[in-house]
């Protein structure tokens, strides 16, 4: 049996990155990952640091968070391809361009630097896109990255200052104040902290994690195709239904010089094929922004699981019926940005610290409290 | 664009023609496809313009009278849905909609990196074949050759009936091994793999068991390769070295539409059908067997897909030629050795340029691909995967969507094929 300050299951961005903080305050931590670091849902991710402006709460902590990544940029490996390229967004009509202002308003007040491009300036920018969109929101700070290496490089920190790592090793129990792994080896710890994105319900039944089904596609390497990352604004309307698969344009440019192509989503799917009919109507809606796309060079298409809550909003911070486990999951679709301000707010919770946002809006008792669920089942 | 037929054959080598010519003449309508130019597959490729071959003048022959449709330059990169397969063809695209499915997409050759493997003049012992045979010139040009089995004496023939000057023939296998496997061969009908035995004597090439490359040397293209030959090293001057180990079969397209495989070959019953419904896998697809199987195997599958009664005689063909490919198994397995040839600095991925040293710490082919960039370049892995398969024993992964690199356009669906599935946004 061995002893821990923390034990971290779930070693995807979310429990690496929290590896990494924790064991940085001089916590023991153990990171306990059923395949590899990095392996699941953050392998599948298309690692667009965003500053998402959808309610306060996601803003607060996604801007915080892409600010947080920018502070680690210079300590990443190249290899983890942290690239600032910024987020375009997208207007095809008058109605989105006449969004974009509101959302200009509501970054710069969040102190995220953001600014309006014509249709004139938004075609020198992206020569690649289609003409006639009306314009563009830029979001200065926005960033890529290739988070399965984010992932280990928080993970191979946190080795360095003498956090173990054990991979290979899926959990099987949750106890209070041990974790029970599937070979029966038990680790004790003060603190266990849930972070297993998608799997967490299968240890700690009733939590409001459902599988949101993406995919995605990759070129070959060629010459670089966009320069920004873009998004539809569309992408507001589109992605957000609660019923139904929807898809959005969303392009993403690689420092190896690679276009990866999103996305789509099907709320509630939980398998792992390429759903032909679905990866068909993400293309046909890519190729209207995009009229080259169809002779691009396509090497892989892949899904990948969203953790998706019903507020859209990660569960940080203990569970209320279960003071002994704390919850880091349920990160949808922005899990890899807010992974870095997800860390922050749990460690600071752990340590009893103020943190730099407020955390409530995150708490796991909006849902999980007998209360909450009289009010959802209502 | 949309093609139907009742059968449709992805591959145009021995086997796909065998089964294609079963089924056709039996009334199907059957649609071939292939990559290639010409019909003929790795074995008879160009035959279809020299006719030096007899066997293979036979089943081309026969395939442009069997009522066959062929489609060459025709790449299957995806399978939407069950009976749907979309096809890339030069710069367009079409689906092909069909009732069955021969799978008959032959073998690769198994690349395992040593120093210098990747420096220009160094190529695969049948892929120097082949170039040889469309013409590469080779014409008093010093060549060694390491490998293993009846394809390295086969390369050996062409490049000494081409001009080529075969200065050393590296046999990985023992000498038990190999004498023993080659005694074996007499009791088989490869008689093409014989006929290349007797030249490969007839030339009197040196020729070692016990023997493969240490490492290829030469400033921007190989110069001189160091052998280790019983134990010994050696090292000769040459304009060309060939070096791969065997053959693997490729199984993307197969596995793409979920057929199951077990190690590494795809898992079929006795009516070559896979645990996918109407779909059957021929050939090298079954574990590396070569011609003789191709033909008995297509054959079979060709009369099944028809609903043919199968002939005695072809199935104790098939039953002579799978004891053989067992045999050729055990002979070509790689050498302990091979595995332990690379250095830090040798790439495993020339795609994306991985060395070995980038592996460190790496469990497993996913860990490889996710933190090294192994397998993720333009080749997909086919080389790198199968190297790591063989040099670590890590299983490969998923094959997803397109099989092959493919323009984005041809992965579009034609609007009937969707029509059925897609919901509108
Ligand atoms: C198509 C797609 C595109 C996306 N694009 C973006 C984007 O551009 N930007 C962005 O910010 N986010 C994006 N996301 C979301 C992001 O990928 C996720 O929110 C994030 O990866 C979640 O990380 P995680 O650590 O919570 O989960 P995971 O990465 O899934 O990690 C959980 C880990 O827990 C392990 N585990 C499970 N069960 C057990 C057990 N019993 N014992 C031990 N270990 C266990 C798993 O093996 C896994 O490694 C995208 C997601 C998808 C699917
Ligand atoms: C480079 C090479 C050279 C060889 N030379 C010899 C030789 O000289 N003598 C000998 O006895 N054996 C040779 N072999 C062994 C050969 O595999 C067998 O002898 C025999 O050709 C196997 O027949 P097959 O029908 O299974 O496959 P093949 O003859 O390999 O035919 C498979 C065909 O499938 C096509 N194909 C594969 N994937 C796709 C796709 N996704 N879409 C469309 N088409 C596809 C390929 O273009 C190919 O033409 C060689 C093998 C290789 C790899």
């Amino acid at each position: 049996m061995s002893a821990f300050d923390c034990v971290i299951v779930g070693g995807g961005i979310v429990g690496a990155a929290l590896a990494d903080v924790l064991s940085a305050d001089g916590m023991s931590v153990a990171l306990v990952e059923a395949r590899s670091i990095g392996a699941g849902t953050t392998a599948c991710g298309m690692g667009h640091l965003v500053a998402m402006d959808d309610n306060a709460a996601e803003l607060a902590l996604t801007s915080w968070s892409v600010s947080l990544w920018r502070e680690l940029a210079d300590g990443l490996p190249r290899a983890v391809e942290y690239d600032a390229c910024g987020t375009l967004w997208l207007a095809a009509d008058d109605e989105e361009m006449a969004a974009v202002s509101a959302k200009v308003a509501n970054y710069r007040a969040a102190g995220v630097r953001a600014e309006v491009l014509d249709s004139a300036a938004l075609q020198e920018a992206e020569p690649a896109l289609a003409p006639g969109l009306v314009g563009a929101l830029r979001v200065v700070d926005d960033a890529v990255l290739y988070p399965p290496l984010a992932a280990r490089t928080f993970a191979l920190r946190a080795q360095a200052r003498g956090a173990r790592l054990m991979t290979g090793c899926p959990v099987r129990e949750l106890r209070s104040g041990s974790v029970v792994l599937s070979n029966g080896e038990v680790l004790t710890a003060r603190y266990i902290v849930l972070a297993a994105g998608v799997a967490s319900p299968a240890l700690c039944p009733g939590l409001p994690i459902s599988p949101r089904k993406g995919h995605l596609l990759i070129t070959r390497r060629g010459a670089p195709v966009v320069h920004h990352q873009l998004v539809e604004l569309g992408y507001l309307k589109s992605a957000h239904g609660t019923d139904g698969a929807s898809v959005a344009f969303n392009a993403q440019p690689r420092v190896t010089g690679q276009l990866l192509l999103g996305s789509s989503r099907q709320p509630g799917d939980a398998t792992r094929e390429v759903d032909a009919a679905l990866l068909e109507r993400m293309l046909k809606r890519a190729a209207m922004f995009l009229p080259g796309l169809d002779g691009l060079q396509a090497l892989r298409v892949w899904t990948g699981l969203r953790p998706a809550t019903p507020d859209g909003l990660p569960l940080l911070g203990p569970h209320p019926e279960k003071p002994w486990l704390w919850l880091a999951c349920g990160h949808e679709g922005l899990g890899i940005t807010t992974a870095t301000g997800s860390a922050r707010l749990v460690a600071d919770q752990l340590l009893g610290r103020t943190s730099a946002i407020d955390a409530r809006p995150y708490s796991p008792a909006r849902f999980l409290t007998a209360s909450s669920r009289e009010v959802a089942h209502a | 664009m949309r093609e139907a037929c009742d059968l449709v054959v992805v591959g145009a080598g021995p086997g796909g023609l065998a089964a294609a010519c079963r089924a056709a003449e039996a009334g199907l309508d059957v649609l071939v496809l292939d990559a290639q130019p010409e019909p003929g597959g790795q074995v008879w490729r160009s035959e279809a313009r020299k006719g030096a071959n007899r066997l293979a003048r036979r089943w081309l022959t026969r395939f442009a009278a069997s009522g066959a449709r062929f489609r060459p330059g025709a790449r299957v990169v995806a399978a939407p849905e069950p009976g749907v397969l979309l096809v890339e063809e030069g710069s367009s695209s079409f689906a092909v909609r069909y009732g069955r499915a021969v799978l008959a997409t032959g073998a690769r050759e198994r690349f395992l990196p040593f120093p210098g493997w990747t420096l220009p003049g160094v190529l695969g012992v049948s892929g120097l074949q082949v170039l040889v045979k469309d013409g590469l010139p080779i014409r008093g040009k010093r060549v060694v050759l390491a490998g293993t089995g009846p394809l390295l004496l086969a390369a050996a023939a062409t490049i000494h009936a081409h001009g080529g000057e075969v200065l050393y023939i590296a046999e990985q296998a023992s000498a038990a091994s190999h004498w023993g496997f080659a005694l074996q061969l007499w009791r088989h009908p490869a008689k093409l793999l014989q006929g290349a035995l007797m030249s490969a004597a007839l030339i009197s090439v040196p020729t070692s068991t016990d023997a493969w490359v240490i490492a290829a040397e030469g400033e921007g293209r190989v110069e001189s390769v160091r052998l280790s030959v019983r134990g010994r090293e050696e090292q000769l001057r040459c304009d060309y070295l060939g070096a791969a180990y065997g053959l693997v079969p490729n199984l993307e397209v197969a596995r793409l539409l979920g057929c199951e495989t077990s190690a590494g070959a795809v898992v079929v019953n006795e009516r070559l059908e896979t645990r996918v419904p109407k779909v059957h896998a021929v050939g090298e697809l079954l574990g590396i067997g070569g011609v003789d199987q191709a033909l008995v195997t297509g054959e079979l599958a060709g009369l099944v897909a028809a609903e043919q009664p199968i002939p005695v005689e072809l199935e104790r063909t098939w039953h002579r030629v799978r004891a053989f490919a067992a045999q050729l198994a055990r002979h070509d397995a790689p050498r302990a050795e091979l595995r332990r040839l690379a250095t830090p600095d040798t790439l495993l991925c020339r795609c994306e340029d991985v060395p070995m040293s980038a592996l460190e710490g790496c469990q497993n082919l996913r860990e490889a691909r996710l933190y090294a960039r192994l397998g993720m370049g333009a080749c997909q892995g086919r080389t790198c995967g199968t190297a790591a398969q063989t040099l670590f024993g890590w299983s490969g992964e998923d094959v997803r969507p397109p099989c092959l690199p493919a323009r984005i356009g041809s992965l579009r669906l034609p609007s009937d094929v969707s029509s059925t599935h897609a919901r509108e946004s």
